[in-house]
């Protein structure tokens, strides 16, 4: 309903049922929170004081009046779920969506608006709620179980499942706090996977334990959603909401702003964050080393399209136009400007420098440059990147290098996202090759599936 | 599917060691000992003696009753009801109790738990639940009874004493106890949604079964002493109560005060030493002028523990008006704290 009037254009994206009764209505749903001190906690004294100076206010008519700030962590969102949506809700931090989900869940009270829900809600805004370090696996099991609103009929016929999901047979009667921390979050997550409400709310939960039990959670909550049953997910996880979520909305600041397919809201989403890699970072207060006699002063990441035109922001196999500007204070002669690429960890991935080209930089003191590298097509896996710089002349002098200058953030290409299952490794890469097949008929080439020698392949280029 | 119960009667053990000369008292607590004994047997997954305990049988059978009278899979499945309408509240709103015996469950873990994590890793297990009265008789004893020679209604001292300290130490460490009850779970309170009453309650229940525990003590004592008890014992369910509601409606006040004013964790154990001192105690109740006894009794605890002697020793004090006046206060303590709580009840998630 609420869906239609907010976005009348991308209603019909969204590939709700809309015969399926709707499980969750909200409407105009606004929370309030006051900043600063005052919301935390008051002690006696504060409140007799405060009371005291409301009573004073009400006689001497409003002389010290207390400038309480408040915001709205969720201002007049109204949306509709029905019946079998698996919902995604998206926003970066503080724009809203923890909040939605308390209330959705009922642990907070709303300022304003109401929602309806149908059916038994199960929420997980955390992994673990209700365990205690002290009592054994198994009884935490039980615990956590009923916290979360299970039968303890309902925890007894699923506990061979719960625990043989976690992996943790063999420590089940040993005391959680004597637990590694993977093992602790497997058992966690896998009491909360065997919730079975009709409606489940999901924080975030899927970043726990390792690659393999990350993938295993995917699955798990895929399986629940192909159930046919009602789920609200929030993630930064654009591949996971992409691939599993049937629907999604996008907060902003408290607001729904988007409602439409999973891709459409990811591409905004991922349009809102941060404008980074065309932003200028300046390198005066950078940790320097080398002779000093040339130093760099600035360095600007502009991702552009095939075409040459600017994007806002930085995909696998888009170009990268990577812009340094050095100022000189000591005379250099044919010195190699390079940059290197690392991966989060400091990892060395990729290097590019003026050498290569056979291009050198001469420079006399007071003379500015520029040096602009165009990266073609970069495969660099979406993550978080850092890109160091080097001027010097190799096995001679290092004239100024900078470890870490930037940080370069790759995010998912938004329409490539729905085919996106991550894969370990770097980054992506694709090869020129050529195929020879010997088979007794001898080499059949049908036409236009051999490569051309020295021609891009596009088969490799996707994963 | 495995009975829960089979299991149980194997590990029964070292119940000795926690119920003391109480023998015919058998409560199956072994497991709060937090020692098994032996493997158990392995067909059990549920490792909490779910209706074995003898003071929770009813919510088990009540379950088996509602579900045969109702095959509408709406009433087991669920917790809450079909439609809930979430909106802001403001002012005084309704208690919803029949959402706290809907999640009599989770009711019953917490208590489970409570008891489990409090006597873990101890050496004297549940002992402490008689130690303590014990030990505070013993002391009283010495310097009331002996020193002081503080009369004592023509009843021994010791005894006189433990008696009256038995409902007192349950009303102190479940007020003290629930009042921090919803601070030190802000952790699922911030996280997951149940009716919030249920985290005071489950702590002043947890309470009851140490209660139970010193209560067969009372019973050795009273043998040693040759004191038969009347035929008025059988009131002494109604004080109990009266223990028990005055003991939650102070702690559901305090606990929810405690959310927002920290200063009441420092309020707590000044409380309750001062009410010690305005219970009849160490000293009778006849110590008083016969027209101040009915202002007495307006702290609830003059009532249960009048009662107690009455019910128990035969005491001549005749506590009739006092209960009166005592049960009275009590109720409007519970049913206000209640109503208070709930009221305060919103903003817990936001504030804790």
């Amino acid at each position: 309903m609420s869906s239609d009037v907010a976005f009348p254009g991308e209603a019909s994206l969204a590939p709700t049922p809309h015969e399926a009764p709707r499980v969750i209505r909200v409407s105009h749903l606004g929370k309030q929170y006051q900043l600063g001190a005052r919301a935390r906690y008051r002690t006696l004294r504060e409140a007799l004081v405060d009371s005291a100076k409301g009573i004073a206010r009400s006689i001497g008519r409003g002389r010290t009046r207390r400038s309480v700030e408040r915001f709205w962590a969720l201002d007049d969102v109204s949306f509709d779920v029905a019946q079998g949506d698996v919902v995604g809700i998206v926003g970066r931090n503080g724009s809203g969506k923890s909040t939605l989900l308390k209330i959705l869940s009922r642990i907070v009270e709303p300022t304003r608006g109401t929602v309806d829900l149908e059916g038994r809600v199960g929420s997980l805004l955390e992994v673990g709620t209700g365990f205690h370090p002290d009592l054994t696996g198994r009884e935490n099991v039980f615990l956590s179980g009923a916290i979360l609103g299970m039968r303890r009929t309902e925890i007894e016929k699923k506990f061979d499942e719960i625990v043989e999901f976690a992996e943790v047979e063999r420590f089940i009667d040993t005391q959680v706090k004597h637990y590694s921390s993977g093992m602790y979050m497997r058992l966690a997550f896998s009491v909360a996977a065997h919730l079975e409400p009709d409606v489940l709310v999901v924080d975030e939960v899927l970043a726990v334990g390792d690659a393999a039990f990350q993938k295993k959670c995917l699955g798990k909550m895929g399986t629940v959603a192909r159930h046919g049953r009602t789920v609200l997910f929030v993630s930064h996880n654009m591949g996971a909401v992409v691939s599993l979520c049937s629907r999604a909305l996008l907060l902003q600041s408290g607001r729904l702003v988007l409602e439409s397919d999973p891709i459409t809201v990811a591409a905004r989403y991922q349009a809102t964050l941060t404008a980074a890699p065309t932003s200028t970072t300046d390198l005066a207060g950078a940790e320097h080393y080398g002779s000093g006699k040339a130093r760099f002063v600035s360095l600007r990441f502009v991702p552009e399209r095939r075409d040459g035109s600017t994007r806002e922001m930085m995909c696998p196999g888009s170009r990268l136009r990577v812009e340094t500007r050095i100022v000189c204070s000591a005379p250099i002669d044919s010195a190699n400007v390079g940059i290197t690429v690392y991966d989060a960890s400091g990892y060395r991935l990729v290097d590019a420098n003026t050498a290569m080209q056979g291009r050198f930089v001469s420079m006399k003191p007071g003379d500015e440059a520029r040096v602009d590298f165009a990266l073609d097509d970069v495969r660099l896996k979406p993550g978080t990147y850092l890109v160091g710089l080097w001027m010097g002349r190799s096995n001679v002098e290092d004239i100024d290098g900078i470890l870490y200058a930037a940080t370069l953030e790759v995010e998912p290409d938004p329409h490539q996202l729905q085919h996106s299952e991550q894969f370990p490794g770097s980054y992506l890469c694709a090869f020129k090759h050529s195929v020879v097949i010997s088979t007794p008929a001898g080499d059949v080439a049908p036409p236009g599936v051999r490569d051309e020698p020295g021609q891009r392949s596009a088969a490799g280029v996707s994963r | 599917m495995p009975n829960a119960a089979v299991g149980f009667r194997d590990r029964r053990a070292g119940i000795e060691s926690a119920a003391g000369n109480a023998a015919d008292f058998q409560p199956r607590w072994t497991d709060l000992n937090g020692a098994w004994s032996g493997s158990g047997s392995s067909d059990s997954r549920f490792p909490i003696p779910y209706f074995r305990i003898p003071y929770f049988p009813i919510p088990y059978f009540r379950r088996r009753v509602q579900r045969l009278r109702s095959p509408s899979p709406v009433t087991h499945t669920s917790i809450r009801p079909h439609t809930l309408r979430i909106e802001p509240t403001r002012g005084w709103v309704a208690l919803r109790l029949g959402e706290v015996v809907a999640y009599r469950e989770l009711l019953y873990f917490l208590v489970w738990r409570d008891l489990k994590v409090r006597y873990k890793q101890t050496i004297l297990g549940v002992a402490w639940a008689v130690l303590q009265p014990l030990l505070t008789m013993l002391v009283f004893a010495l310097f009331f009874g002996r020193l002081a020679r503080v009369p004592s209604d023509g009843v021994p001292y010791p005894l006189f004493a433990y008696t009256a300290l038995v409902p007192w130490t349950f009303f102190a460490t479940g007020l003290t106890l629930a009042s921090n009850s919803l601070v030190g779970s802000a952790n699922l309170i911030t996280k997951v949604y149940f009716p919030r009453l249920t985290i005071p309650l489950a702590t002043v229940l947890a309470g009851l079964v140490d209660f139970a525990l010193a209560f067969p003590v009372l019973f050795g004592l009273m043998w040693w002493n040759g004191v038969a008890p009347t035929a008025q014992v059988v009131w002494l369910p109604v004080f109990i109560a009266l223990a028990f509601a005055t003991a939650l409606g102070v702690g559901l006040w305090l606990s929810a005060l405690n959310v927002e004013f920290r200063d009441v964790r420092h309020v707590v154990p000044f409380l309750t030493q001062l009410w010690m001192f305005a219970t009849p105690i160490a000293y009778p109740s006849s110590l008083l002028p016969e027209k101040w006894r009915t202002l007495y009794a307006l702290n609830p605890m003059v009532g249960v523990v009048e009662g107690f002697r009455w019910a128990l020793l035969g005491t001549a004090t005749r506590p009739g008006p006092m209960i009166v006046v005592s049960g009275a206060a009590a109720l409007a303590l519970l049913i206000g704290g209640a109503f208070f709580f709930r009221r305060m009840e919103r903003t817990f998630a936001d504030v804790v």
